[in-house]
């Protein structure tokens, strides 16, 4: 991996330079992208961060783990990483702030941030996305839609813990 | 999300009121909003950076490359629709990463299909797969993952992406197979 992403980046800026793009201009409106997505998720991040805060301190979250936790690590889901696994379908914003509070919980390179993050990172906002992308078509019968892109979130959700048990 | 925030945080404050201690509860709420902050600076640096860095990509070629490559794909998961030059733009925003880029051309898609679709309340086998091809996530590169891994101080934040790969490919695949074996029922 050391040489990989610096390699990426001067074959990037090669064939940039081939197709004759204005390379800074890309990187500057790239970087205000960047910016964009910052402040779009900032209101959310701080909902939910002192959201899960407060489940922390008050208790409540520690008595949900310990509920569902002999039937989750049957299955090999850590029960640390199920109410992110429960809130990303719906929100994008909220989730990304409950991934932050877990790998800061845990540590960066603990099992649990790392299955955190490959799930977060592999499934997307499916209930949100099935109602942007309907919205202005006809289509009212979407259950055959909704249970396809839950399947795909479980099976994301399933790699997520396998990959980072057996490789981590 | 309404329901939920309104709920955890009402439930978390009565909770703690019954033990005796609902001032601790609110005080960590507040530090919980400031910490917010203090991660979204941390990370702010390395999502800016490779944001340009693939914005770059984008525009410099390499869509262009993933267009040639895909073309053939895209042709045999959507034969029927004249929607494949919107399909293309929204399906190579995804795997850069450009969200914003990806849902215009996501949502005209999906207009132009309804249409084909003679406006018929049920969805299309191709609407159903376009669908699905979004909700699950085909990102070439996590950034804002890995910004947040970065910063909170991991070791070496891109570990996780030949992992990532895997997962979200498994995920699209299960996904559009589960979309293909429901869709024929559900004709019948």
């Amino acid at each position: 991996m050391a040489y990989i992403l610096p390699f990426l980046i001067i074959l990037v800026l090669f064939s940039a330079i081939k197709n004759h793009a204005p390379v800074y201009q890309l990187f500057l409106e790239g970087a205000e992208d960047g910016l964009k997505i910052l402040f779009s998720i900032l209101p959310p991040m701080i909902a939910v961060l002192s959201m899960s805060a407060m489940l922390k301190e008050s208790g409540l979250l520690n008595a949900f783990s310990s509920a569902v936790s002999p039937v989750t690590e049957k299955i090999g889901i850590p029960s640390e990483i199920l109410p992110l696994a429960l809130l990303r379908p719906f929100s994008g914003g909220g989730s990304l702030g409950l991934l932050t509070d877990t790998v800061k919980t845990y540590g960066a390179d603990s099992r649990i941030a790392r299955a955190a993050c490959i799930l977060c990172a592999s499934t997307e906002t499916t209930f949100y996305t099935i109602s942007v992308y309907f919205r202005r078509t006809n289509v009212k019968h979407l259950k055959t839609v909704i249970i396809a892109a839950v399947i795909g979130d479980l099976t994301g959700l399933l790699c997520a813990c396998f990959l980072t048990k057996i490789n981590f | 999300m309404n329901f939920v925030w309104t709920f955890a945080i009402l439930v978390s404050l009565i909770f703690s009121a019954f033990l005796g201690f609902p001032e601790k509860t609110l005080q960590s709420g507040i530090f919980g909003a400031d910490e917010a902050i203090k991660i979204m600076i941390s990370l702010s640096g390395t999502l800016c950076f490779w944001s340009g860095v693939l914005r770059i990509a984008e525009k410099g070629g390499a869509a262009d490359f993933c267009q040639k490559l895909l073309s053939p794909i895209i042709r045999r998961l959507f034969p029927k629709t004249n929607q494949r030059g919107k399909i293309t733009m929204n399906i190579i925003a995804n795997l850069f990463g450009t969200g914003n880029a990806a849902t215009p051309a996501g949502i005209s898609a999906m207009e132009g299909m309804d249409k084909e679709n003679g406006k018929s309340s049920r969805p299309s086998c191709e609407m159903g797969r376009f669908a699905v091809m979004n909700t699950a996530s085909i990102q070439l590169f996590p950034t804002t993952v890995i910004s947040i891994l970065s910063s909170l101080g991991a070791e070496n934040p891109f570990s996780i992406v030949p992992y990532v790969w895997i997962s979200s490919f498994s995920a699209l695949f299960m996904a559009l197979l589960t979309q293909k074996l429901l869709f024929g029922k559900d004709r019948l």
